[in-house]
């Protein structure tokens, strides 16, 4: 559906204003947050550790009152009626909220129970998620055994017990290795092909720019910028052209990617990369890469890059995702070395 | 309402099933107070005289033993559920749509039911080192259900430490703390009579003594373990045991679920 067409929707979450203070006012976790999304689809709710992306879902999960503010899920209010909104969502934490001395199966017949189903309908339903979530062979062991990425899909199976109307995730692929972290975002994006309302919390700009279809941006516990990953990277910047080259054609590429450039051309020598914005997207990439080509010059990499959440982020914040000093080392590594490829 | 039971009992059934998975939770468990009962009875038992002709110290020790290990219900349950905090199950139990009570409720019924396995391996050894109740089979069953309901009321202490406290080991020490005292300065082990005299009253009016006391009545022996000074408490320790059950719960269920409620979990 193309967004000129899509018509105005049912709003499935709405925050407004809220504010959530600690330590007789001093921390600010949530600091007149707004928020809101539209039903069938996926905000991604994205910052820093502390930022106040738990404490939101807390609040719009019923665990937390905010000092003031206003929040309603599916248009009935958290505040007000917290146990009209409890039967309507679907909760999976930061950490594996499951118990790990109980097998996988145990738990969700615990859950199912809780959520008033029948033994013998939480029974079914408790073999329908295990099968859809590649569980079932480990069913009968302890939570404990189980991967990371595992014992993710397991709470995450917990929370769609009752198949929730909308449904909230804390950063759920947190301390997961990539594979773990790809296996949960396949889940997830079937999940929403389904027509699930989700909320999604991250530090991964990554996983916002997979998964979501509106992002918030969110920093002192406020929304610091909100759109979709194309708007929010539009508002960076435009794309470039980056070719890599060997050293001794940097002067010509630099030529003729002046004549297909809109603007300034930058040369780093250092990586013997030259860059430059364009606005005619592939047309110039593509007239670069056939003059290039005509003078005999074979560039080791070329490309259109758009800017990345990355840089989305610094750009609104000021500061890298990321608080956590080795974590951010590893990401300007990993970095480099797709640069490098 | 309905609903608030049986969601109660699926609370209390994860901990059965618990025990199954998890096994040696249980022996370890049974084990310690078996450990008490024989250490009581053989490195103390010769030293410390009953006072009363033809009555063995094991007579006295064993309802003795009993409470101190019921009163113990509470660090399990404190620990439970600071365990269950920090993982973020307390959260998920929190936004399921069931009774605010039926999680605590739960938890202190499973508790509470615990109990029943200990004694019964408790009362196995008593026996096997000379413990005879001679007060018939009746009054025997009364003083465990009274045992047994008095576990119970202390596992309410052990939910407000437990959804109070940062981490699981705060809430073992927190206990360990507060129910070790009471379980001594009480005439479980020894009579009262050798202690200071304040601490002889406060030994008196101690829920652990009237416990105990009320237990000894329950299985034929009188309770002149130590009465200093005719204190309403030690002449009728039942009666005053139930008033001490019933305001433990009084204090301790509302605010438990008080608690429960408003809890922020980190």
């Amino acid at each position: 559906m193309s967004k000129a067409t899509t018509l105005p929707r049912v709003k499935s979450v709405i925050a407004e204003e809220l504010v959530k203070t600690y330590d007789g006012g001093k921390v600010r976790a949530l600091d007149g947050l707004t928020l809101d999304v539209s039903e069938g689809t996926v905000l991604g709710v994205l910052g820093p550790n502390g930022a106040g992306k738990t404490t939101t879902v807390r609040v719009l999960t019923t665990l937390l009152i905010p000092d003031s503010g206003r929040a309603t899920v599916a248009g009935i209010d958290v505040i007000k009626q917290p146990e009209k909104v409890r039967e309507v969502i679907g909760l999976s934490g930061q950490y594996a909220a499951v118990d790990e001395t109980l097998t996988g199966w145990d738990n969700l017949i615990m859950f199912g129970r809780l959520y008033h189903l029948s033994p013998k309908a939480a029974k079914q339903r408790a073999e329908e998620l295990l099968e859809q979530f590649s569980l079932t062979e480990a069913a009968k062991r302890p939570i404990r055994t189980y991967s990371g990425g595992m014992r993710r899909r397991l709470d995450l199976s917990a929370s769609l017990i009752v198949k929730p109307k909308i449904l909230f995730l804390d950063e759920p692929t947190t301390g997961l290795d990539p594979r773990g972290r790809q296996e949960m975002w396949g889940v997830i994006k079937s999940l929403v092909r389904g027509g699930t309302t989700l909320l999604l919390t991250t530090q991964y700009l990554e996983e916002a720019d997979q998964l979501a279809d509106d992002i918030v941006v969110v920093d002192h516990g406020k929304v610091i910028a909100r759109g979709t990953s194309d708007q929010l990277k539009r508002q960076v910047g435009g794309e470039r052209l980056e070719i890599v080259s060997a050293a001794n054609d940097l002067a010509q590429v630099k030529e003729i990617v002046a004549k297909v450039a809109d603007g300034n051309v930058n040369v780093d020598e250092g990586i013997r990369q030259v860059s430059a914005p364009v606005t005619t997207g592939s047309k110039a990439l593509i007239e670069a890469a056939r003059q290039l080509d005509d003078l005999g010059i074979h560039p080791l990499d070329i490309g259109l890059k758009r800017p990345s959440l990355d840089d989305v982020f610094i750009s609104l914040t000021g500061h890298v995702a990321e608080e956590q000093k080795a974590e951010n080392e590893g990401e300007v590594k990993a970095r480099g070395r797709r640069r490098k490829k | 309402m309905s609903h608030a039971i049986s969601d109660a009992l699926v609370v209390t059934k994860r901990q059965w099933l618990q025990l199954i998975r998890v096994p040696e939770v249980l022996i370890f468990s049974t084990i310690q107070p078996v450990m008490f009962v024989l250490l009581f009875r053989y490195v103390f038992g010769g030293s410390i005289s009953t006072g009363i002709p033809g009555v063995d110290y094991v007579q006295l020790l064993m309802p003795g033993i009993f409470v101190q290990t019921v009163a113990f219900t509470l660090a399990g349950t404190a620990v439970g559920l600071a365990e269950d905090m920090q993982k973020g199950l307390i959260d998920r139990f929190r936004s399921l749509p069931i009774s605010r009570g039926a999680v605590v409720f739960g938890r202190a019924l499973g508790d509470g039911l615990l109990n029943i396995v200990v004694l019964f391996v408790m009362g196995l050894a008593g026996f096997l080192v000379g413990w005879r109740p001679d007060s018939g089979l009746f009054k025997v069953m009364l003083g465990f259900i009274f045992l047994l309901f008095f576990g119970f009321a202390m596992a309410w202490i052990g939910i407000l430490i437990g959804l109070s406290v940062r981490s699981a080991r705060v809430a073992n020490a927190a206990v360990f703390i507060a129910v070790f005292p009471l379980t001594f300065l009480s005439n479980a082990f020894a009579p009262t009579t050798g202690m200071p005299k304040p601490l002889q009253y406060f030994a008196e009016w101690n829920p652990v003594s009237t416990m105990v006391a009320a237990c000894r009545e329950l299985f034929g022996l009188q309770n002149i373990f130590g009465v200093t000074a005719n204190s309403w408490p030690s002449q009728n320790p039942l009666e005053m045991s139930l008033v001490y059950m019933v305001l433990l719960m009084a204090i301790f269920v509302p605010l438990s679920i008080r608690k429960y409620v408003n809890v922020a979990s980190k």
